[in-house]
């Protein structure tokens, strides 16, 4: 009995290394979406300006197609990091892409969609304090979200995209939802 | 050419390390005299090369070496010297060369003062901190190179994280760093202890005072940081409960526990098992602290820039030092022999009860520190911890213990007497009531937090009791005074120590209830010549302009403070935009009075005019700072005590037969 | 991914913590006091170790402006908890709630104090069991040492 009591602590370390080791494959920034398998918050945003009328993007947007929504910002860097390959995504003709102008002057989004080419069917406008970026649960810009047929959010993915994340993520997810 | 010195030093040292952790150890479990005394010089070697290296990397800061990667990452010749110098150590590889050379020189303090030490005792202390130094060798080597060169060169470097270009972030780092590599010498010890099977007074001797040291280094080292915060992040908070404030916390409640059960092993012969594990603790708490720092595990407002690789070295490190002291515990502390006898209550049982809150709280705050880390590998979700949880489920913790900090250094050793000691602690207990109604009716009742006025309470407990014990000594007021005054002067050190570290927690624990209870505050757009008045000050701005510093461009705004019409002081506050890296941060001005802090901070101009000012009244947060330096203060005074001073009792031993012969 | 996070988040680091702006804050102080100790208790998600309050990341001064428009509007603090939780998740809460996910937490700290009570209880009962008469053995080295120590402190 006592020398289980001097054992006590070797136990509770090697209990603590194992989060430990653990831990170190966790990314402790990397929060999950609450919105996974919940209807796309209620929005209504106006179109940018130069882009047409009816180019906002509103939840009823959303319904009849499977459809992906990008969080971008003309202030965003990473942002210009992932614009090529929303483009190449668009010239698959797989999905539409829509836009969230997060927390911008929408002059300078468009400015923004202008120079560095516009993969988006919708982009509607959110600028500070980015209600509807709150609505989604958007920590950063960019982030995706990926809506089913019927509205539903099914899958978000934090930070740019590229086509490894397109192929081994996002395609498969979009397939299944397309059946 | 001089990085490249620094960079062959440290794998010199390596070399020397990996001698000095093997040879003595061999040499001591086959009684080898001459292996044994390997040791010595092996650790003078060992400080020198790793000096070497450390001045090398102070060379090529000073110098704005550019060619040096770490310092073009770190540094820029508009820097002032003060801040090239510190820069040495405000980045993950320098820091790691500073932890480094501190665990060298405290290895050349154990060869140095320890002369007297029983040969055995020594080599093998002198070999398990050699294994720690190898470790951290390899990691800095292999991981983290302070001396790798850039090629070429850039013109200039990226500068130094402004936050850390001020005088109370720049020292906080090497006063941590003392305080954690000090307790480096306690489990050192107490690993020697173990493979010796032999855990006596002279042990707890030799391992207070260093420990003693290592935590009047911690205690800075954490007010430091806490006063760095009070004045650098612009509201007047002094305490986060951030992870990294956390790591620093938890081998100072182990450090502080440790302390008081050494004691108990060093007059009673008792709790040496459990002193030997609070050893390990308390630098395995330290050594946990640079893991989550450097390792990514834990998110925090200050962590170093993150790897992976480094993560996964200094867990590897981790594991050997800690789960290996622990193994070697598990399996060599239960034939250690038991000594004294004594009851609950008696000072060693209060000694114990300390050790008990003091041991729950450092797991209360390992618990929330790390509880992130548990749901997530569980897959429980992300939670966050952070203040109100531990201030809910940690101070509560420390309520009894500041109850019986007043009374257990009365009762006697061995049996003591509760009822009496109560008793006498009558005067202490009046005086706290009395401080917790006065209190109560001054804030307006229920118009203040409840709690004020029993932090004020136990605080003045506190107080109260520590009085009634000096005074119990010098039998002030029971004797004539002549008498009380003679017994004043020979009260050991050791005794005034505890006496004063006590008297400066209650003054801690003033502080931090005032300041926590009762800040003004008031944040608006001021114009020129507008006033304002907060707890009485009335802060008029005077003046903003635009100062060109060294490195930074500065607003400065100027407030004329008057009390009740008279002149108070004239603030400046800075609101600073650096060059190098360009980032912003704040100066807050301050003025400090006996009852509290006159606190200003200028912010952005304002589109339609005027300018964001925030002003503070943060009372009694002086006390704090006092209570601080009071503890040091205190740790200094039982640091100086005759018997504390290594090596005396044999010295004096040796004296006495030298006397005879 | 993770760089860039780490990246981000030194940047916000950079950012000293000066929070809400006059501008932003509610003019009834009773309300704003209200919206300033529940802004303390929600987690600025960029900047990961402060609340809102302490932070001026652009997200978290976009929670505070909705924090103060929700309580505006009249809300109780559970809503806009509940708000911001619908949202973010648990995480978002600096004061973890009381469930399943948090038992551990919240009752670890009692359960590790019940348990260092113990075993001092149970090292006095053991040592009080010790200390039954010991016979006429003679005493043992280590015995004689501990004889000498007590008598030495008795003086």
């Amino acid at each position: 009995m006592r020398r289980v009591l001097y054992l006590l602590p070797v136990l509770v370390f090697a209990g603590l290394a194992l989060f430990f080791l653990k831990g170190l494959t966790l990314n402790p920034r990397e929060l999950p979406s609450m919105l996974i398998d919940r209807p796309v918050p209620e929005m209504n945003l106006p179109p940018l300006p130069g882009r047409g009328a009816d180019t906002g993007l509103a939840s009823a947007d959303l319904k009849g197609r499977v459809s992906l929504v990008n969080i971008y910002g003309s202030w965003c860097i990473a942002c210009i990091q992932e614009h090529p390959y929303l483009q190449k995504i668009k010239e698959l003709g797989v999905v539409p892409i829509h836009g969230i102008d997060w927390r911008d002057d929408p002059v300078e989004g468009a400015k923004w969609l202008k120079k560095h080419g516009d993969p988006y069917a919708r982009v509607g406008s959110d600028p500070a304090p980015g209600r509807t970026a709150i609505d989604f649960g958007v920590t950063g810009a960019p982030e995706t979200f990926v809506v089913d047929k019927n509205g539903i959010i099914r899958y978000k993915h934090i930070g740019p995209v590229d086509m490894r994340v397109w192929d081994k993520t996002l395609l498969p997810i979009i397939r299944e939802l397309n059946k | 050419m001089i990085a490249e010195i620094g960079h062959f030093a440290l794998i010199l040292a390596l070399a020397v390390a990996l001698i000095q952790a093997v040879i003595p150890l061999v040499g001591a479990s086959r009684g080898n005299a001459t292996w044994m005394g390997l040791a010595g010089p092996a650790s003078v070697a060992q400080m020198l090369l790793v000096g070497i290296a450390f001045a090398a990397l102070t060379h090529a800061y000073m110098t704005s070496d550019f060619s040096v990667l770490n310092v073009a990452q770190n540094s820029h010749t508009d820097k002032p010297m003060l801040y090239k110098v510190t820069g040495v150590w405000g980045n993950h590889e320098g820091s790691l060369l500073l932890w480094i050379t501190i665990l060298a020189l405290f290895g050349l303090a154990v060869t140095l003062f320890g002369a007297n030490l029983p040969p055995g005792l020594k080599a093998r202390a002198l070999a398990v901190q050699a294994m720690i130094t190898v470790g951290f060798l390899l990691f800095i080597l292999l991981t983290s190179n302070p001396f790798e060169r850039l090629d070429p060169p850039p013109m200039n470097g990226s500068g130094l994280n402004p936050l850390l270009q001020d005088p109370g972030l720049a020292f906080h780092p090497p006063f941590l760093y003392l305080g954690y590599v000090g307790f480096s010498m306690a489990f050192s010890f107490a690993i020697a202890a173990l493979i010796e099977g032999k855990v006596d007074a002279a042990w707890a001797r030799w391992v207070r005072p260093w420990t003693l040291a290592a935590w009047i280094f911690l205690t800075l080292g954490i007010a430091l940081g806490s006063w760095w915060a009070y004045y650098e992040l612009g509201w007047g908070g002094w305490w986060y409960w951030d992870p990294v404030e956390n790591a620093s916390f938890m081998p100072w409640l182990a450090g502080t526990a440790l302390l008081h059960s050494a004691v108990v092993v060093e007059k009673r012969d008792s709790l040496k098992s459990w002193t030997i594990l609070l050893a390990i603790v308390a630098f395995g708490l330290s050594l946990l602290g640079t893991f989550l720092v450097r390792s990514g595990v834990i998110t925090s407002v200050h962590a170093f820039a993150t790897d992976p690789a480094r993560g996964v070295f200094i867990l590897g490190l981790l594991i050997f030092a800690v789960g290996g002291s622990f193994t070697l515990y598990a399996v060599r502390a239960p034939s250690l022999k038991t000594g004294g006898l004594f009851a609950p209550v008696s000072r060693e049982g209060a000694l114990l009860l300390n050790n008990v809150l003091m041991a729950t709280g450092a797991g209360t705050v390992l618990l929330g520190t790390l509880y992130p880390l548990f749901a997530d590998a569980l897959d429980l979700g992300k939670v966050s911890v952070g203040p109100p949880f531990f201030n809910s489920v940690f101070l509560p913790l420390m309520v009894p213990m500041v109850l019986a900090m007043a009374a257990g250094p009365l009762l006697s050793w061995k049996r003591g007497d509760l009822a009496g000691v109560l008793s006498r602690l009558s005067v202490a207990a009046v005086a706290a009531l009395a401080v917790a109604l006065a209190t109560w009716l001054w804030q307006g009742g229920s118009a203040g937090p409840w709690w004020a006025a029993g932090g004020m309470a136990l605080a003045v407990w506190l107080l109260g009791g520590t009085i009634v014990e000096w005074a119990e000594r010098i039998r002030l007021f029971r004797a004539p005074l002549a008498e009380s005054l003679e017994r004043m002067g020979k009260l050991p050190r050791s005794s005034w120590g505890m006496t004063i570290t006590h008297s400066g927690l209650a003054l801690l624990i003033i502080g931090m209830t005032a300041s926590s209870a009762w800040k003004l505050e008031s944040v608006q757009t001021q114009k020129l010549g507008e006033t304002i008045t907060v707890a009485g000050y009335a802060f008029t701005l005077t003046q903003v302009e635009d100062i060109n510093g060294a490195n930074y461009l500065a607003t400065q705004g100027t407030f004329k403070v008057t009390k009740d019409g008279q002149d108070f002081a004239i603030l400046q506050p800075e609101k600073r935009v650096y060059r190098q890296p360009p980032r912003p941060t704040t100066e807050a001005a301050i003025v400090s009075t006996i009852l509290g802090d006159v606190y200003a901070v200028i912010g952005d101009a304002v589109p339609e005019g005027g300018w964001v000012t925030r002003l503070y009244f943060n009372p009694l947060v002086p006390w704090m700072w006092a209570g601080c330096l009071v503890m040091v203060l205190g740790g200094l005074m039982s640091l100086s005590d005759r018997r504390h001073r290594i090596g005396a009792p044999t010295r004096a031993r040796a004296a006495v037969q030298a006397a005879k012969a | 991914m993770i760089r860039l996070a780490v990246l981000l988040s030194v940047l916000w680091l950079a950012a000293p913590a000066l929070a809400a702006d006059p501008s932003e804050m509610l003019k009834d102080p009773a309300l704003e006091k209200r919206a300033h100790t529940l802004g303390k208790e929600l987690r600025c998600l960029v900047c990961q170790s402060e609340s809102i309050e302490d932070s001026n990341a652009d997200l978290a001064k976009d929670l505070r402006i909705i924090v103060r428009e929700q309580i505006g509007k009249g809300a109780s603090d559970e809503q806009v908890k509940k708000f911001v939780v619908d949202r973010y998740g648990d995480y978002v809460l600096l004061n973890p709630p009381f469930k399943g996910a948090t038992l551990v937490l919240w009752l670890g700290p009692f359960g590790l104090l019940a348990v260092s009570l113990v075993a001092a209880w149970a090292f006095f009962r053991r040592r009080a069991k010790g200390q039954a008469p010991a016979g006429s053995a003679p005493l043992s080295d280590a015995e004689k040492r501990r004889l000498e120590a007590l008598l030495k402190d008795g003086k």
